[in-house]
C-alpha cells in the first residue's frame, strides 16, 4: 500500500509555495526561483481504477462546484464531457482486445495532465493567467483571465473549458491549495482503491514500476507508464496495461505535442487584450488546416468575440458555483 | 463475514459471485486491490454482467442470473473428481464422517419427505444416525456409503462442466478455467476468499446459493484461515448491526429466537434449546443458551424479571407463524390484517417487490408513521407524481405522519461493519429543523404509551410498564447508556464461587465479557455477543490504535469485533489437527502444548486439547456441516431450482417451479409470468455512484448518475430496434416502468439449454423524490416470493419484456 497523507493540520500554515516559485508565467516573464522545488506528480493507475467517481465526487466538493444534473444518454460517463464545473470525469470505454477477444472495461480518469511544456501556458495572450510553479503545477489564475480560449487550442488533451458564466477557463488544480499546505489532491484523498496516488514525480515513477511489473506478470506485456516526452514529461501520469496504444483509452493521445502554431501565433499575440481576437481567428484557420484535432466551440468563438466587442472586459462576474 | 475487510489483504484468490464489491463496497474493495498489488492474489468474477469488479479481474466468466447452485456444486463435483481437496481439514474438521439417517435420498429435484399441499417437508430423516451412546455416529475410513462424503459426492456428481454449460449459459472451457484456479486453493497454503453479497441472498434460493459456497471452502480447507473465508458484504453501514440486535420478526439480540405458540411456558421453550454435544468431550457452546436469554430478559425488565416468573417469559410475544417478515406484513395489510405502520429508516414502497401491491397496501392503512430524515417516497406514496406515482390521491385515506430523525453524521453511536467491527463515531454536525435522534422519539413514544397503560389500563399492560428504564434522562437514552446495556451488568452482587464472601462484580458493574453472563438473574445483557463492547475498561468501540504486530491484518485494537474482539471466526481451523498452523506464513493460531496462541483471539477454549474438541464450537458436533440436518428447510444439500421466473425449464428436475418449499401467498402465484409471454431473464442492482434511495436526495451524487436506465446487449438492442440513450418501456406481469436504454458490451445473451438467453439489468436508484431525475425502480417489476429460509426477496432473477417507444417531449 502506498503510504497515505497524514492527517491534514488544524492550525494555519505556512503555505509551501507561492509567487516566488513561479517558473513560467503566461504572456510575460518571471524571474525564476534559485532553487526548484522538488517536482510532484499525481500517478493515475488506470488497472486499479473501478470507476467509481469518488474523484468526481471529492472534486466536486473540495472545490466547491455545482455541476448541473444531467441526463444518460446511453453510457456510464456523467458528465459527458469536461466543464467548468468538472475538472474531471471517467471515462469509459468497452475494448475487445483483438488478441484475446476478452472484454476490457477500460476506465479513464481524464483531467488536466500538468504538462511540464504547458500548450495552455504558451498559448496564454493573458499576462498571468496561467503560472507554473517549479514543483510543476500548473495552474489558472482567473483574475488575469480574459475567456479567448486559446488554453483550449494550445492544450493537446483538449481540458480546458470556457464558462459561460464568467467567460473564464476552468480545469484542475492538481488541488495547487491542498499541495501547499502538504495534502494530496482531494480525488487521490477519496480514492478508496489507490489507483490514484500523489507524490514526488520521482516516487510515482518508482511506484509505476512496481505496478507495470504486477502487470506484466499477469499478462500485460505491453503495461507501462504514461508520461509523454512530447510535452516534457507530465505531472500527471497514467499506468496503463496497453501502453503501446494510449488511444483506447478514450482518446488519450499517443504521442502529444504542442501545436507547432502555439509558437508561430504568439508572436503575434504577445500582447493581450483586443489584438487577442485577431490573433485568435488566425489561428483558429491554421490550426484546422495544420492540426484539425482540438476544436474551439461556438460558444468560446461567441464568448471571445464578445469579450474583443467588450475591449477586454473586466470579467468581474462571479461564477455560479452555488 | 467469518474474517474481516482489513483480512482480505491476506488472500491468494477472490471469488466475487453474487455480488459486485468495486461496485456496491468500493471502500472495503481496497483490500482486494492491495491483495492483488501486494500478494499478486487473483480475481475472478463470476456474474451476468461484466461489472465493475470484472473491470480489474483476472478473469470473468458470465452466468445466468438464478442459476450459481449449479455452478457451485460444479466446482464442488470438479475438486472431487480430480482430488482437489484439502483432506486432513475436511476429515477432521467437517462432517464427512458422519453417517446419515437410512431412508434419507435425494430424487428428481426432491429430497425425502415432500408434501406438496405443504408446500413443506418431514425432515426426519435429515439427520444423523445416533448410536447407542447417544452421539452420532462416524466412519473415519469414509467408506459407509451413507456417510455424508459419499451422499455429497453422489449429489454433486450429476454438475458436470456439461450441465453447467446447459444450466447457467457459461461456456464449458471458461467454467473449467474457474474450477481450476478455485481447485488449487485445496492447498493448505493457498487461500480464497469467498465475497458475496445481495446476489446471492435475494433469490428464493439465497440461503442455498451461499451454503454452496460455505462447502467449497469447506472441502478446500479455507474457513477459519487468514485470507479465507465467507465474507458476506453488508449493503448498509449497519445491517450487520440490524441483524446482530435482533430486528428480525423471529430473533431477539444475538441471533437467540423468539419464542412460538407452541413454547407456552419457559421450561418449554427451553426444553429444546439443550445443545447437547452430538460428539464426546465438545464445547457446544449453545449450552449457555439459558445464560445469555436469561440476561436479555433482566435487560428488559429488570427487577421485575424473576426466577419465580420464568424471567418474564410470559410478556415476550410468541409467534403463531414462523415469521412476521417484510413480505408476511404487507400481506398482511393488503388483506387489511394489519391497519397501523411504522417505518423507521426504510423506503418499502421502492424497497418491497411488487410495487403495484404495496401501494395498495399502503393505501388501506388507517395510519403510517414515517420515522427518516428524508421524504422518502414512502411518505409520499399518496402524492400523484405522473407516470412516476399514477395514484388517485383523493380515495386514498391513509393517515400519514412525518417524524423527521438525524441522519448518522448528526448521531453519535456504534455501527457494526461487514467484519463485525463495531466502530464508534461521533457527530459531526447538528439535526436540522425538527430532526430528532431517534432514541428520543423512541423514547417519547415508550413513555407516553406508558402513560396511557397507567391511566387507561389495557390488555397485558405489563411488558409496557415494567419496561426497564434506567436512563439519566429518561428522555433521550443517550448511546453509551444504550452500548453499556447491551454490554451488561452486573444486577447484584456477584460472589466467587468458593469464597462468598469475596465480592468478584460489584452491583451495576459492566461485566467483562459474555463469559460472565449468568441465569440466574445476577447479570443483565441487551445482546450477549456484544457483551465486551463497553465494560469496565471503557468504550472499547472507541479505540483507534492502528498497530498490527506482523501485519497480519488482525488491528486488534481498532475498535471492537464481536464475539469478544475475534477478528476470524472458527479460527482454530488455521491449525492442523495437532495444533500447528496449516501455513507458518499466515499463523494465526498454534497450539504450544499447554494453550493456544497467537494472533487472534482463540475461537476456542483457551487450554480446549487439539486432538480433542473441534474448531466448530457452536456445533454440539464440533465439527463443520457439509451436509446440514434439518436446520434448513430446502435441503440437507443445496439443489438446482430454477427462479420462480425462468427463462428455461429446470433441467434437473422438469416439474419443480422455483424453490418448492418457497412460501408464496395466495393470489402471488397467478402474478408469476412466464417465458412466452415474458422472455428476457432481468437481474436488479445497485450502481456505485448512489447508495440506494438516500443519495439520489443528493445533488452530487446525482450529478453522477443522474437518471434511471436499464442495460441491455447489444446483440437484443439490434433485435428489438433499441438505440443508445433511447427510450424503452420494460414491463413484467406486475408492473412497467420506463427508462433510457444503456446498450452494452458488458451483457451477453447467454446459451442455455440450446436457447438464447437475454439478460436485461435494472438498477435500482430512482424515484420520485430527491434531487436526481424521477424514475423507477426495479420493484415496480419483482415478484412477490422470498428465499425459502429467511423470506429476502427474489429480485435478482424474474422475467420482463422490452421495447423501444418515442422518448419523452424535451
Amino acid at each position: 500500500m502506498f503510504p497515505p497523507f497524514p492527517n491534514p493540520p488544524t492550525t494555519p500554515t505556512q503555505a509551501r509555495f507561492g509567487e516566488g516559485d513561479l517558473i513560467r508565467r503566461s504572456a510575460s516573464s518571471v524571474t525564476p526561483p534559485a532553487q526548484r522545488q522538488t517536482e510532484v506528480a499525481k500517478l493515475i493507475d488506470v488497472s486499479k481504477c473501478i470507476g467509481c467517481k469518488a474523484c468526481q465526487s471529492a472534486c466536486l466538493e473540495w472545490n466547491d462546484l455545482h455541476e448541473e444534473v444531467g441526463v444518460n444518454v446511453g453510457v456510464y460517463d456523467n458528465p459527458l464531457d469536461l466543464t467548468p464545473a468538472s475538472l474531471t470525469v471517467m471515462r469509459f470505454t468497452e475494448w475487445v482486445n483483438p488478441e484475446s477477444q476478452n472484454l476490457e472495461w477500460l476506465i479513464r480518469k481524464d483531467g488536466c495532465m500538468h504538462c511540464e511544456d504547458p500548450g495552455c501556458l504558451k498559448a496564454c495572450p493573458a499576462p498571468g493567467a496561467i503560472v507554473q510553479y517549479s514543483n510543476g503545477i500548473v495552474d489558472f489564475v482567473h483574475e488575469n483571465c480574459i475567456g479567448c480560449g486559446y488554453c483550449v487550442k494550445g492544450c493537446p488533451f483538449n481540458i480546458p473549458r470556457i464558462s459561460k458564466v464568467d467567460e473564464k477557463a476552468y480545469k484542475c488544480t492538481l488541488c495547487s491549495d491542498r499541495v501547499a499546505v502538504g495534502q494530496g489532491p482531494a480525488c487521490a484523498k477519496a480514492c478508496p482503491t489507490q489507483a490514484i496516488v500523489f507524490g514526488t514525480k520521482e516516487q510515482m515513477k518508482s511506484h509505476a514500476d512496481g505496478r507495470i511489473k504486477d502487470l506484466k506478470s499477469r499478462g500485460f506485456a505491453n503495461a507501462g507508464l504514461y508520461d509523454p516526452p512530447g510535452v516534457g514529461g507530465t505531472h500527471v501520469m497514467y499506468v496503463l496495461h496497453h501502453a503501446d496504444k494510449p488511444e483506447i483509452y478514450a482518446g488519450l493521445p499517443n504521442n502529444p505535442r504542442i501545436s507547432p502554431l502555439v509558437d508561430l501565433w504568439k508572436g503575434v499575440s504577445r500582447y493581450a487584450g483586443f489584438a487577442a481576437i485577431g490573433a485568435f481567428a488566425v489561428f483558429s484557420v491554421l490550426h484546422s488546416v495544420v492540426a484539425g484535432r482540438s476544436k474551439v466551440s461556438e460558444e468560446d468563438e461567441t464568448n471571445a468575440k464578445r469579450l474583443a466587442d467588450h475591449e477586454g472586459s473586466n470579467g468581474s462576474q462571479e461564477r455560479a458555483s452555488t | 463475514m467469518t474474517n474481516s475487510w482489513t483480512d482480505i489483504k491476506n488472500t491468494d484468490l477472490v471469488v466475487v459471485m453474487g455480488g459486485n464489491a468495486a461496485e456496491a463496497h468500493p471502500c472495503g474493495f481496497k483490500w482486494v486491490t492491495e491483495a492483488k498489488a501486494s500478494r499478486g492474489a487473483k480475481l475472478i468474477v463470476v456474474d451476468p454482467r461484466f461489472t465493475r469488479t470484472a473491470s480489474v479481474a483476472d478473469f470473468y466468466a458470465p452466468i445466468r442470473q438464478g442459476s450459481d447452485i449449479a455452478f457451485l456444486l460444479g466446482v464442488i463435483n470438479y475438486c472431487i473428481q480430480n482430488d482437489k481437496v484439502q483432506w486432513e481439514y475436511t476429515k477432521a474438521f467437517t462432517n464427512a464422517a458422519y453417517i446419515v439417517k437410512e431412508g434419507f435420498a435425494y430424487q428428481d429435484g426432491l429430497f425425502t419427505g415432500y408434501d406438496e399441499s405443504k408446500r413443506d417437508y418431514n425432515r426426519s430423516t435429515w439427520d444423523y444416525e445416533i448410536g447407542p451412546d447417544g452421539y452420532a455416529v462416524v466412519d473415519e475410513t469414509l467408506a459407509h456409503p451413507r456417510c455424508v462424503w459419499n451422499l455429497l459426492k453422489q449429489h454433486v456428481a450429476i454438475y458436470t462442466p456439461e450441465l453447467v454449460e446447459r444450466i447457467c449459459g457459461t461456456p464449458k472451457d471458461k467454467f473449467l478455467t474457474v474450477a481450476r484456479m478455485i481447485s488449487e486453493c485445496a492447498s493448505p497454503t493457498k487461500t480464497m476468499t469467498s465475497m458475496y453479497a445481495l446476489g446471492w441472498t435475494q433469490h428464493s434460493k439465497g440461503s442455498q446459493n451461499i451454503r454452496a459456497m460455505a462447502m467449497l471452502q469447506l472441502i478446500l480447507g479455507n474457513i477459519g484461515v487468514r485470507g479465507g473465508g465467507m465474507n458476506a458484504l453488508r449493503g448498509h453501514s449497519n445491517i450487520q448491526g440490524l441483524t446482530d440486535i435482533g430486528l428480525m420478526s423471529n430473533l431477539i439480540p444475538g441471533y437467540l429466537t423468539i419464542p412460538t405458540e407452541r413454547e407456552p411456558t419457559f421450561d418449554s421453550y427451553m426444553s429444546t434449546r439443550g445443545f447437547k454435544p452430538l460428539r464426546p468431550d465438545q464445547m457446544s457452546y449453545w449450552q449457555n443458551y439459558r445464560k445469555f436469554f436469561v440476561s436479555f430478559q433482566k435487560a428488559m425488565w429488570g427487577d421485575a424479571a424473576t426466577a419465580a416468573n420464568g424471567f418474564a417469559y410470559d410478556w415476550l410475544p410468541k409467534l403463531d407463524v414462523p415469521a412476521y417478515d417484510v413480505l408476511r406484513a404487507f400481506e398482511l395489510m393488503h388483506t387489511g390484517k394489519m391497519n397501523g405502520y411504522f417505518c423507521q429508516g426504510f423506503n418499502p414502497l421502492l424497497s418491497f417487490p411488487n410495487r403495484r401491491k404495496i401501494t395498495a397496501a399502503l393505501s388501506k392503512l388507517k395510519f403510517l408513521v414515517v420515522m427518516d430524515p428524508l421524504q422518502t417516497e414512502t411518505a409520499r406514496f399518496w402524492q400523484n407524481h405522473g407516470a412516476h406515482n399514477d395514484v388517485d390521491t383523493a380515495s386514498i385515506q391513509t393517515e400519514v405522519i412525518e417524524l423527521p430523525a438525524t441522519c448518522f453524521a448528526e448521531d453519535e453511536g456504534s455501527l457494526t461493519n461487514s467484519g463485525r467491527w463495531l466502530q464508534w463515531h461521533w457527530a459531526g454536525g447538528t439535526p436540522p429543523g425538527e430532526a430528532k435522534h431517534d432514541a428520543w422519539i423512541m423514547a417519547q413514544i415508550h413513555l407516553r404509551l406508558k402513560e396511557l397503560y397507567r391511566k387507561e389500563g389495557g390488555p397485558v399492560p405489563e411488558p409496557i410498564l415494567n419496561l426497564e428504564w434506567r436512563y439519566k434522562d429518561p428522555d433521550e437514552p443517550t448511546p453509551e447508556e444504550l452500548a453499556k446495556e447491551l454490554n451488561g451488568y452486573a444486577t447484584d452482587d456477584i460472589t466467587d464461587p468458593n469464597d462468598p464472601t469475596k465480592v468478584v462484580l460489584a452491583k451495576g458493574k459492566q461485566v467483562v465479557s459474555f463469559a460472565a453472563l449468568r441465569d440466574d438473574g445476577k447479570t443483565a445483557s441487551g445482546c450477549w455477543i456484544y457483551s465486551g463492547c463497553f465494560n469496565e475498561a471503557g468504550n472499547n468501540m472507541a479505540r483507534r490504535d492502528t498497530s498490527d504486530p506482523d501485519d497480519t491484518g488482525a488491528f486488534l485494537k481498532w475498535s471492537w469485533a464481536w464475539p469478544v474482539n475475534r477478528r476470524i471466526l472458527y479460527n482454530r481451523a488455521s491449525a492442523d489437527v495437532s495444533g500447528k498452523p496449516w501455513d507458518q506464513s499466515r499463523k494465526l493460531l498454534e497450539w504450544d502444548g499447554t494453550k493456544w496462541t497467537g494472533y487472534d483471539v482463540p475461537d476456542i477454549a483457551p487450554n480446549a486439547k487439539p486432538e480433542v474438541v473441534g474448531p466448530f464450537i457452536m456445533n454440539p458436533e464440533g465439527v463443520s456441516r457439509l451436509f446440514t440436518r434439518g436446520m434448513m428447510r430446502d435441503g440437507p444439500f443445496p439443489a438446482h431450482y430454477e427462479p420462480f421466473e425462468s427463462p428455461v425449464v429446470n433441467v434437473v428436475a422438469p416439474k419443480v417451479r422455483g424453490n418448492p418449499v418457497a412460501r408464496v401467498f395466495r393470489n402471488d402465484m397467478e402474478q408469476f409470468g412466464d417465458a412466452k409471454e415474458f422472455p428476457y431473464a432481468a437481474t436488479s442492482y445497485r450502481l456505485t455512484e448512489h447508495f440506494h434511495f438516500w443519495t439520489k436526495h443528493s445533488h452530487v451524487n446525482a450529478v453522477l448518475q443522474p437518471e434511471f436506465f436499464v442495460e441491455i446487449s447489444e446483440e437484443l438492442a439490434k433485435e428489438k430496434g433499441i438505440k443508445r440513450g433511447g427510450t424503452v418501456r420494460v414491463w413484467s406481469k406486475r408492473g412497467s416502468v420506463t427508462a433510457k436504454a444503456v446498450v452494452t458490451k458488458r451483457i451477453k445473451p447467454l446459451i442455455c439449454d440450446g436457447k438464447t438467453v437475454h439478460i436485461i439489468g435494472i438498477p435500482l436508484h430512482w424515484g420520485f423524490m430527491g434531487a436526481a431525475r424521477k424514475g423507477f425502480g426495479p420493484n415496480s417489476l419483482t415478484p412477490y416470493v422470498g428465499d425459502a429460509n429467511i423470506e429476502t426477496p427474489e429480485y435478482k432473477a424474474f422475467l420482463v419484456d422490452i421495447e423501444p417507444i418515442a422518448g419523452p417531449v424535451a
